[in-house]
């Protein structure tokens, strides 16, 4: 049942398994679904998606899958205005729905929307409390606050609402991990910077308590001591940011990249420094970058050792000869006796971990005004958007040597 | 449809339709609901209410940053054992006695079918929700000590909460239902409130929603008020005796709200904008990062 919608939503790249699939079919075979597509929507969201940043996937494929099945809101507005004067709620007696069930027992659905149509073709006035027109109260299958056991439903209150509706109203679109999001996301994702280190490195120098009375306990008494790695972060981070005039549209963004970093506590070093489109002799301790709180990118080097991890961020657009040629810097009354790719280079040579974060999207890198600088760059620095999905790359990226 | 068991929230807790349906499919299935959301969002008080809803015991497992899942099965108290047997020349030959019990456990031993909360698994190491897998599928463990297993006599319904502090792995995932508690519409927030407080002035409600959800409109923030805030909020108008037409102008009790200087800033500066705020105005340029 609804293979296809299950190849529709791996198609949408939701990573769906066959057990869940398989456990949505048992759910449905319990009769789960009650038949309505609305449960069915809710119901198989709970049990196929598992991160509300495939929420909106869901709902595309859901809508693309289902289109068509919903019931045609079309229905003239004429009819509505029929509907609008209504009697109250009609009372039934138990055996007169008996009765009523029994004569009507054998219309079907496509009957049913015969029967409906053939009215809306025929009906040309208010009709309340009968057994046939489309009307408010009464007995016929057609209108609302009547009593039919399965008639159509038109206007009135109801608790369901059409499910393909609900995934054309597409509220989780915000939530999609391909988005650029706040500063928490951010900071989920540099959390990660975390998580492959704790296992993997660090000499195994710490008393593991539990390990040695347990041993100890098994060596009935005689001391056995277990060693294990502390569980320390050792990761270290200098962040390079472009601070550059052409970084203004991005200042958001990279304002919640750069409060997400500085809020992540578990670096065991973090180091900030910016730069003018380029990084050149000097580095700066601030984003107006002035001579007087520079640093020599050499001491940087000479001082900082490679297992840091660098992260450049940057739209690495500029004029061609700021890379390529000396004396390219952008800025007055300052030189360089050497090209900025050169320095670039060497600063990934020396710290084999290295990314670069891009604020434009990668969609327009190609047509950027930037774009052969950024083809130069992404040779030597492996370049990311600045989206959650990309950081989440850049971080794997990383964690091993380029 | 065995144990198809109808929760439909309790009379101090309002749920969602999808809410409602996931809860329904979780304790349909036998599997546990992983519940995400935003803080604040009622997500531990969901499973007191399923337990209240369906009359059922809440066993609740907090999980910090050191719990292990061994924690939850049983630990065996080695030390205890090696003490006794050195200094009080005690009978340490049964080893049941040294092995206690966690919460997992509890809730496979327990008479009756049991709610089992494991809230906040995201604090946990990653490797948390993966030790427990076997556990939470089969509803059994073996204790090696004693050569015991321990398994469900009723299957709990398990109830997990995460703030997405850490992603979880995708073998856990796929054994879960999932339900994402949306951050609650107007309508339905109104509704929230009069559970809490009936008899709150009308206007005053209104005012204070539209104020709030001005609030969390605003980009930026770097921790939006949340449901409970909220709560905290219209009580301290009710109690302040606020005239709900200087709710929205004046933002009163705005320290109810917001935790963070910097939305502080960012929240004065946008309503001295709108034009009506006449509240002070403070200087925020030192507070920026760059």
């Amino acid at each position: 049942m609804f293979i296809n919608f299950l190849y529709l939503l791996k198609r949408e790249g939701i990573p769906v398994s066959t057990t869940e699939w398989m456990t949505l079919m048992e759910a449905l075979r319990k009769g789960m679904a009650s038949s309505s597509l609305t449960t069915f929507y809710y119901l198989a969201r709970s049990i196929l998606i598992k991160s509300e940043s495939n929420f909106d996937k869901y709902d595309l494929a859901f809508q693309k899958y289902f289109e068509g099945i919903e019931t045609s809101d079309q229905i003239c507005d004429q009819v509505f205005e029929w509907l609008k004067n209504y009697l109250p709620p009609l009372d039934i007696d138990i055996d007169f729905a008996a009765q009523l069930k029994y004569q009507l027992e054998n219309l079907d659905l496509d009957q049913l929307k015969k029967m409906f149509q053939e009215r809306l073709r025929e009906q040309d006035s208010e009709h309340h409390g009968g057994s046939r027109w489309i009307g408010t109260g009464g007995t016929s299958p057609f209108g609302h606050s009547g009593y039919h056991p399965g008639g159509i439903r038109v206007g009135g209150q109801s608790l369901h609402r059409s499910a393909v509706k609900v995934a054309g109203e597409r509220k989780y679109q915000e939530f999609r991990g391909d988005e650029t999001l706040g500063v928490r996301q951010f900071e989920v994702a540099l959390r990660k910077l975390r998580q492959f280190t704790t296992r993997l490195e660090g000499p195994k120098d710490v008393l593991d308590l539990d390990a040695t009375i347990s041993e100890t306990c098994n060596k009935a008494g005689r001391l056995e001591l277990v060693w294990t790695r502390s569980s320390k972060n050792a990761i270290k981070v200098i962040l390079l940011m472009d601070s550059g005039g052409s970084m203004a549209p991005y200042y958001r963004l990279c304002n919640q990249l750069f409060t997400a970093v500085n809020k992540s506590s578990h670096f065991k070093a973090l180091e900030i420094y910016y730069f003018h489109n380029c990084v050149y002799d000097h580095v700066y301790l601030t984003p107006v970058c002035q001579q007087r709180n520079a640093i020599k990118t050499e001491d940087l080097l000479r001082t900082r050792t490679s297992d840091y991890k660098l992260i450049f961020v940057g739209d690495a657009c500029m004029a061609p000869s700021e890379l390529t040629q000396v004396d390219g810097i952008i800025d007055w009354g300052m030189s360089n006796s050497e090209p900025g790719l050169v320095w670039l280079e060497r600063l990934a040579r020396h710290f084999h971990h290295n990314v670069w974060l891009n604020p434009i999207p990668e969609g327009h890198w190609p047509m950027t005004h930037g774009f052969y600088t950024i083809g130069l760059i992404k040779r030597v620095y492996p370049m990311f958007e600045l989206t959650v999905d990309s950081l989440d790359q850049a971080i794997k990226k990383l964690m091993v040597r380029n | 449809m065995t144990n198809f068991t109808n929760f439909q929230g309790t009379d101090d807790y309002i749920v969602s339709e999808d809410l409602r349906n996931s809860v329904n499919v979780a304790v349909a299935l036998g599997k546990p609901l992983l519940i995400k959301g935003e803080p604040g969002t009622g997500k531990t008080v969901l499973a007191k209410s399923i337990a209240k809803a369906l009359g059922l015991r809440l066993i609740i497992w907090n999980i910090k940053s050191t719990t292990k899942a061994q924690d939850g099965l049983y630990v065996y108290d080695t030390v205890q054992r090696l003490y006794d047997s050195q200094f009080n020349h005690k009978d340490v030959a049964d080893i049941k006695k040294y092995i206690k019990l966690g919460k997992l456990a509890e809730s496979f031993t327990s008479e009756q079918q049991v709610v089992l909360l494991i809230d906040e698994i995201d604090k946990a190491d990653l490797e948390f929700p993966n030790d427990l897998l076997w556990e939470l599928d089969v509803m059994n463990f073996y204790i090696p000590e004693t050569g015991e297993t321990i398994s469900a006599k009723h299957r709990p319904i398990v109830i997990i909460t995460s703030n997405a502090e850490k992603e979880l792995p995708d073998p856990f995932l796929r054994r879960c239902i999932f339900h994402y508690i949306a951050f609650p519409e107007p309508l339905m927030m109104e509704e929230i409130i009069k559970v809490h407080y009936p008899d709150l002035d009308k206007s005053l409600l209104t005012e204070a929603l539209k104020s709030f959800y001005w609030l969390r409109s605003i980009n930026g923030l770097q921790k939006k008020p949340s449901t409970s805030e909220l709560l905290d909020w219209v009580q301290a108008l009710a109690v302040g005796g606020i005239s709900p037409k200087l709710i929205y102008e004046g933002l009163p009790f705005l320290g109810t709200l917001l935790k963070k200087n910097q939305d502080f800033d960012i929240v004065l500066q946008r309503a001295y904008s709108r034009g009506s705020f006449e509240g002070s105005r403070k200087d925020n340029s030192k507070f920026r990062n760059w």
